[in-house]
């Protein structure tokens, strides 16, 4: 039997910490937790760095590493700092450098890197061993070289070896979010169907039971199956909860792909053991031909300056669409004129907010309300330049008339400036796999004694 | 003729990844999703996001009474067009549909 702990569904998300402290009781043999995903977007793979604010994982971190210290068994996270770019892993190593030192703390730390280098990559591509799934980017060695970060998603086999280094504590960089549940039931021999189910419903924490914000969940795997153990006072894992959970963030409820293999819960049964516990055995992990691992990257692809003004006049708001339209015919001329730029140096758009800003031309609820945000949105290909373009967006959004016959209106800003900048724009670039001969040939794995 | 947003318990849309969106629709009774089941064609989601009926998966989980849709972001999550990061508002879709 092995016990795998998870506080929460994400370092820095929050967890209940008199659950944290029932599962600490039980015994768990080891302490797992995500610290990521893509789900925020391209800007932290993009720019290497964390989502969450830093005292706020710093605060975390302190509290599960001392749980990893009362229970004396290893605490690992996986997509360490959101994304799990190498800088992103340097962060929360100088994070746990800094805890070590403040608790009189004597670690050892297991350091998995998941980061590319641009050569590797170019290599792989020219010899065939990086795949397009789908849908897939356009891929060139063009694109490789835009990317400012691409990582690679580490599976059990990585954990695994990280755990073999025998520290107390692994960071580690991109993996699959269910890796760093599976690999110690994996390595301990426990049932490998029942290995990735299991992690599949604990890699969001309590999501998958009654109370979702209590964070902390136990699974117990076992040559057979799992059963699936929330810590929280009140929270109940049920069948329909637990069986519920395969589909959430997954494009197929009964198939899960992971490196090497795949896992397959069409036949899983799922027993309820008491009010609280769930049973699950019958799922299947079905082993690949070849040993491949998901690659994400992010490149940039411009800068952007966004701009806010407001419409609450009634007869604006009836014809908003015919204005921003007009606006932006009128802008775009002038800008390609004063500042001799083409239609390809620049985009413009103005959201309409309260219109159909949300899903774009798949709305088909036009509503009429009483006033119409208006979010100005310009990318070019340096800051100052999207700066200049939002400047001269500025007057239009102030005064601009619906017909050259009347008195100039004025609409409202919130804000002065209006105009916001928002740094480099990044966007996702590769959905592809990379085959390896060996798992951790795209990996970095190296160990560092902390000593507080 | 009802709305499927007044027939069922949820209908709940998320990310699967950067390049694709998947659908829930918790039914919340056998009858629900009996009447779902039969009721919405794939091609009635295909139209509403504007796309080929092919490019939809469809799974049928009637143990859970749950129909799920799978199908790629109608923008990458995070490109320039992307309106929405977790693509959590393309659900308000389907509220609508006649069943």
């Amino acid at each position: 039997m092995v016990r795998v702990l998870i506080p929460s569904g994400a370092l820095g998300l929050g967890y209940d910490r008199d659950a944290l402290a029932r599962g600490v009781a039980c015994k768990p043999d080891i302490i797992a937790i995500d610290g990521g995903s893509t789900d925020s977007g391209p800007h932290y793979l993009g720019s290497g760095t964390s989502k969450y604010s830093r005292q706020s994982t710093k605060s975390e971190w302190r509290e599960l590493m001392a749980a990893r210290a009362e229970a004396n068994v290893p605490l690992v996270i996986g997509t360490a700092g959101t994304c799990g770019a190498d800088t992103a892993v340097d962060w929360l190593v100088a994070i746990t450098q800094e805890i070590a030192t403040e608790t009189g703390a004597n670690i050892k730390v297991a350091v998995l890197k998941s980061g590319q280098d641009l050569d590797a990559m170019t290599a792989a591509l020219e010899a065939g061993r990086i795949s397009p799934l789908d849908p897939a980017p356009e891929l060139s060695t063009e694109v490789l070289k835009g990317c400012t970060n691409i990582v690679a998603l580490a599976g059990a086999e990585q954990i695994q070896a990280a755990l073999a280094t025998g520290a107390d504590i692994i960071i580690a960089g991109r993996t699959t979010d269910t890796a760093i549940i599976s690999a110690l039931p994996l390595a301990r021999g426990c049932h490998a169907g029942a290995a990735w189910h299991g992690a599949k419903i604990g890699e969001c924490g309590a999501l998958a039971t009654t109370s979702p914000n209590s964070g902390t969940i136990l699974i117990e795997f076992d040559s057979e199956g799992c059963t699936v153990i929330p810590m929280g006072e009140t929270a109940q894992a049920t069948t329909h909860t637990i069986s519920a959970h395969m589909l959430y963030e997954n494009s197929d409820p009964y198939i899960l792909i992971e490196p090497g293999g795949h896992l397959d819960v069409a036949g899983a049964r799922y027993v309820s053991l008491d009010e609280t516990r769930v049973r699950i055995t019958g799922s299947k992990w079905v082993p690949s031909h070849r040993y491949t691992v998901k690659l994400e990257a992010a490149r940039r692809t411009g800068y952007q300056t966004v701009s806010l003004a407001l419409v609450r006049e009634p007869r604006y708001v009836a014809h908003v669409r015919q204005w921003s339209d007009d606006i932006i015919a009128k802008c775009s001329a002038k800008v390609r004129e004063r500042l001799d730029l083409s239609a390809a140096d620049f985009t413009l758009e103005l959201r309409l907010i309260g219109v159909d800003a949300t899903l774009g031309d798949l709305e088909t609820h036009i509503a009429s309300s009483s006033e119409v945000g208006v979010l100005g949105v310009v990318t070019a290909q340096s800051q100052s330049l999207a700066r200049e373009i939002a400047k001269l967006l500025n007057p239009y959004l102030l005064h601009h008339p619906l017909t050259e016959q009347e008195e100039m209106p004025t609409f409202a800003f919130p804000f002065s400036p209006p105009e916001m900048d928002r740094g480099e724009i990044y966007e996702f670039c590769l959905n592809h796999v990379l085959e390896l001969a060996d798992p951790m040939e795209a990996f970095q794995l190296t160990t560092l004694e902390m000593a507080g | 003729m009802t709305k499927l947003v007044e027939i069922v318990v949820k209908v709940r849309s998320k990310n699967a990844g950067p390049f694709w969106l998947t659908i829930d629709i918790f039914c919340g009774s056998a009858e629900a999703f009996t009447r779902v089941s039969s009721g919405l064609a794939t091609g009635m989601v295909a139209t509403a996001f504007k796309i080929e009926q092919q490019m939809i998966k469809r799974f049928e989980l009637e143990e859970l009474h749950v129909i799920k849709f799978s199908l790629p972001r109608p923008y990458v999550q995070g490109t320039l067009a992307d309106r929405d990061m977790h693509g959590a508002s393309y659900s308000t879709l389907l509220n609508d549909i006649e069943i």
